[in-house]
C-alpha cells in the first residue's frame, strides 16, 4: 500500500504475526506496516472484515493492534521499536470493549 | 533557555499556569508567547515530534532530502526553533483525555487535566489551558472506503511527511479541496507515478462562490491556488465535476468507479485517497463542556470562542484549527493571542496592544477564505452517502440506509439515535462518523444540520486502560473525575443526552 522513496538506513526489526519485518528507525508502526507490506491490521468488530489503517493521525482507531501484550494500541500513534512483538487483531474478543453494560473491562 | 522535553508523566510539574494540548503551529506559538512572560507553561502533544499536521516532523526532515514538501513546510523551521528554546514543559507522546474544572486552595478557578505519557496515566492543574488540537479530515462516506488500501489524503501526506513514502500506484485522489491538489503535487514532485485526481468540486460558476471571489482575488492564496493547480494538471490525470464515487474490491482496493454528467468510468486503483476538506478537531473541547456552534460557511461545527479565543468555560481557551479553520499561519497567529489573553486573564502580562497588533496581522490571511470555503463546500452527494448500504460508522458498521430507517422512528438529534443504534459509541467516538450522521438526519427531516446538532461527548476522549487509571495517586477520586461516576460503577458507559 505503500512504498519506500530511499532504502532504509538505519533499520530497526520487529514481528508482525510472527513474520520479522524491517523499518527505518522514527517510522510510526501503522506507517512501517503498511510500508513492509502488510495490507490490513485487524478485522472489524461486527462483520469481520478486513480492516487498516486508514487516518494515520490518531482518529479513526483502524490501526489498533497488540503491542507487546498491550491490546488497542492505536499503531498510528506510537514509534517503532527493535524488537517489538507486533499482533494484529481479530474481531470482537480482543477489541476494545464496546461501551455496553456488559462490557468496559479494560478500556473506561 | 531551551524548552525542557518531559518524557515520564512523573516529571511533569503538578501544576502550570498554562497549559497548552497541541505542538501544531497554534500550540507552539502560544507555548512561545506565554513563557516570554515568564509563565509556567507545559505543551502536551501524542505525537513524539513537535509541528502538528501541517509541519509534521519537521525537525527531522532536511530540505534536501525531502525538498518535494514544498516551501509552506519548511516556513515550520524558525517557529520550531523558537519553540526548542522556550522556556516551557514539553511532554511529546503524551495523550490528553480528560478536563475537568475545579478550584484552586484560594477558590480560583483551575483545571484538572488528564493525561498519559509514554503509557502512564497522571491527572494534574493549570490555571488556564489552551486546546490547539488543530482540526481532522471530514469524513467521506463512500461505497467501499472501509477497504484495505483506502485512507484519507492527509494519512499520504502524513506517511510521505514522516516516512517518505508514497501510495502504490495506480493511486487515486478523490474528493475537494486545496488539500487534495497540495497532495497531489508533492507527489508528483516526489515522483509519484500513475496518479488520476478525481475532482469532486462544484461549479466555480455558483454565487456562493462568486460573490466571494474579489476578497479572494487579492488575497495570499490566490497565487498559490493557481500555481498547484497549473502543476498538478501538467502532472497528473485530472477529472474534474465527479458526482459519484465507489470504490471497488473484496478484501482490498482493486479499484473506483465513478460518474461525471457525461460519462461513468471505472479506473484500476492500489490505492485510493479520500479527502472532503478539514473540519475543527472538537472532542476534547465538546467532553470540556465548551459550546458549540455551526459554521455554516465550513459547514461544521466548532466550539464558541471570542476573538481571543476564550470558550464561556472560564479558563479554557482555544486556538488554530480547532477553534474553526483558519489555516497555519492564521493558527500560529491566534496561537499567540490566546496565550496572551490567557496571560492577561491570569494577571500575569498585560497584553491588549500586543493582541490587537497580531489581530490586525491576521486579518490578511482571513481575506479570501471565504472564497475558498464556498468554492470547495462539498457536494451534497459526499455529505449524504445515497446508496443505502454505504457505512457511516465504520466502527459499529452502521449503514446509510440503517441509520435513514431508524429516524424515521423519530429521535430528536444524533444523541439519541446513538442510543438506538450504537453509531458514535466504538473505539472513535464519532470522529468519522458524527459530521454524516448530522447531514443525514438533517436532510432527512429537512432541518439544518445547526439544528441538528452533534454528539454530546464525556471523557476520557481517548481509550485509557484502566491499569493505568489504577495506578494514578487517589485512584478512587481521579475515576470519579474521568468518569463521572463511582469507582465500584466503573464500566464505561456512554449515554445518549440530548443536546
Ligand atoms: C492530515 C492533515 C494534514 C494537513 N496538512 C496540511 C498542509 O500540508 N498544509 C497546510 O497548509 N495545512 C495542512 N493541514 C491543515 C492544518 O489544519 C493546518 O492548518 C495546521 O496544521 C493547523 O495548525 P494547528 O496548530 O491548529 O493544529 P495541528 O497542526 O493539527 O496540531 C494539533 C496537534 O494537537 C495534537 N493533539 C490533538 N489532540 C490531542 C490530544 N487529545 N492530546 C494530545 N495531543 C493532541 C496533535 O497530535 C497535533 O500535533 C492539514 C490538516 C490535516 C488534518
Ligand atoms: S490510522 Fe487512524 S487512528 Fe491510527
Amino acid at each position: 500500500m505503500l512504498s519506500r522513496l530511499r532504502e532504509i538506513e538505519q533499520s530497526v526489526h520487529f514481528t508482525f504475526d510472527g513474520a520479522s519485518m524491517r523499518a527505518e528507525r522514527g517510522d510510526m508502526l501503522a506507517t512501517a506496516l503498511l510500508a513492509a507490506g502488510v495490507h490490513q491490521v485487524r478485522h472489524s468488530v461486527v462483520s469481520g472484515a478486513p480492516r487498516a489503517p486508514y487516518c494515520l493521525m490518531g482518529v479513526c482507531f483502524e490501526c489498533l493492534v497488540t503491542v507487546d501484550g498491550v491490546q488497542n494500541r492505536q499503531a498510528c500513534l506510537i514509534e517503532v521499536e527493535g524488537g517489538m512483538t507486533v499482533l494484529s487483531q481479530n474481531g470482537a474478543s480482543s477489541l476494545p470493549p464496546r461501551s455496553g453494560p456488559d462490557e468496559g473491562r479494560e478500556v473506561l | 533557555m531551551t524548552a525542557r522535553v518531559v518524557s515520564k508523566a512523573e516529571d511533569l510539574l503538578p501544576v502550570y499556569d498554562i497549559l497548552i494540548v497541541g505542538a501544531g503551529p497554534a500550540g507552539m506559538a502560544a507555548a512561545i508567547e506565554a513563557s516570554k512572560a515568564g509563565a509556567r507553561v507545559v505543551v502536551l502533544d501524542e505525537n513524539p515530534r513537535p509541528g502538528g499536521q501541517i509541519y509534521r516532523e519537521i525537525t527531522r526532515n532536511r530540505p534536501g532530502e525531502r525538498s518535494y514538501l514544498g516551501s509552506d513546510y519548511w516556513k515550520g523551521k524558525p517557529l520550531a526553533d523558537l519553540f526548542a528554546e522556550c522556556s516551557g514543559d514539553y511532554a511529546a507522546k503524551a495523550t490528553v483525555w480528560s478536563i475537568e474544572h475545579t478550584e484552586d486552595g484560594e477558590g480560583k478557578d483551575h483545571h484538572r487535566v488528564g493525561l498519559t505519557v509514554a503509557g502512564v496515566a497522571r491527572m494534574i492543574e493549570a490555571a488556564a489551558v489552551v486546546l490547539a488540537t488543530g482540526a481532522q479530515e471530514r469524513p467521506m462516506s463512500v461505497p467501499g472506503w472501509t477497504l484495505p488500501g483506502v485512507m484519507t489524503a492527509g494519512a499520504a501526506q502524513i506517511a510521505l511527511k514522516s516516512s517518505g513514502v508514497v501510495p502504490s500506484a495506480p493511486v487515486v485522489l478523490a474528493g475537494c479541496g486545496p488539500l487534495l491538489y497540495l497532495l497531489a503535487s508533492q507527489l508528483a514532485d516526489a515522483g509519484g507515478h500513475n496518479i488520476t485526481l478525481l475532482d469532486t468540486s462544484q461549479s466555480l460558476l455558483r454565487w456562493e462562490a462568486l460573490r466571494h471571489l474579489p476578497g479572494f482575488l487579492g488575497s495570499p492564496y490566490l497565487v498559490k491556488g493557481l500555481g498547484l493547480l497549473l502543476k498538478t494538471k501538467r502532472h497528473i490525470r485530472v477529472v474534474t465535476r465527479v458526482q459519484s464515487l465507489a470504490i471497488l474490491g473484496q478484501n482490498t482496493v482493486e479499484g473506483v468507479r465513478f460518474a461525471t454528467r457525461l460519462k461513468t468510468e471505472a479506473l484500476q486503483a492500489e490505492t485510493v485517497l479520500l479527502h472532503q476538506g478539514v473540519v475543527p478537531a472538537i472532542n476534547l473541547a465538546t467532553a470540556a463542556g465548551c459550546p458549540l456552534m455551526w459554521n455554516e460557511r465550513q459547514r461544521a461545527f466548532q466550539p464558541v470562542t471570542d476573538a481571543e479565543g476564550r470558550t464561556p468555560r472560564r479558563g479554557i481557551l482555544i486556538a488554530g484549527d480547532s477553534a474553526g479553520i483558519v489555516g497555519a499561519q492564521a493558527a500560529e497567529m491566534g496561537g499567540r493571542i490566546a496565550a496572551l489573553a490567557a496571560l492577561s486573564d491570569l494577571g500575569l502580562a498585560k497584553s491588549a496592544s500586543l493582541i490587537r497588533d497580531l489581530q490586525g496581522r491576521r486579518q490578511r490571511f482571513f481575506q479570501g477564505r471565504d472564497f475558498l470555503d464556498a468554492l470547495y463546500s462539498p457536494a451534497r452527494a459526499f455529505l449524504v452517502p445515497s446508496d443505502p448500504e454505504t457505512i457511516v460508522c465504520r466502527c459499529e458498521e452502521i449503514s446509510a440506509g440503517k441509520l435513514r430507517e431508524v429516524i424515521t422512528l423519530g429521535p430528536p438529534g444524533p444523541n439519541q439515535l446513538k442510543t438506538f443504534i450504537r453509531c458514535g459509541m466504538g473505539p472513535c467516538q464519532g470522529r468519522l462518523c458524527a459530521a454524516t450522521v448530522t447531514e443525514i438526519m438533517a436532510a432527512a427531516k429537512g432541518m439544518n444540520p445547526g439544528e441538528i446538532g452533534t454528539y454530546r461527548l464525556r471523557s476520557p476522549v481517548k481509550p485509557v486502560r484502566l491499569a493505568e487509571l489504577a495506578a494514578l495517586p487517589h485512584a478512587p477520586r481521579a475515576l470519579k473525575a474521568v468518569t463521572g461516576r463511582d469507582p465500584v460503577d466503573h464500566q464505561f458507559k456512554e449515554e445518549g443526552h440530548s443536546l
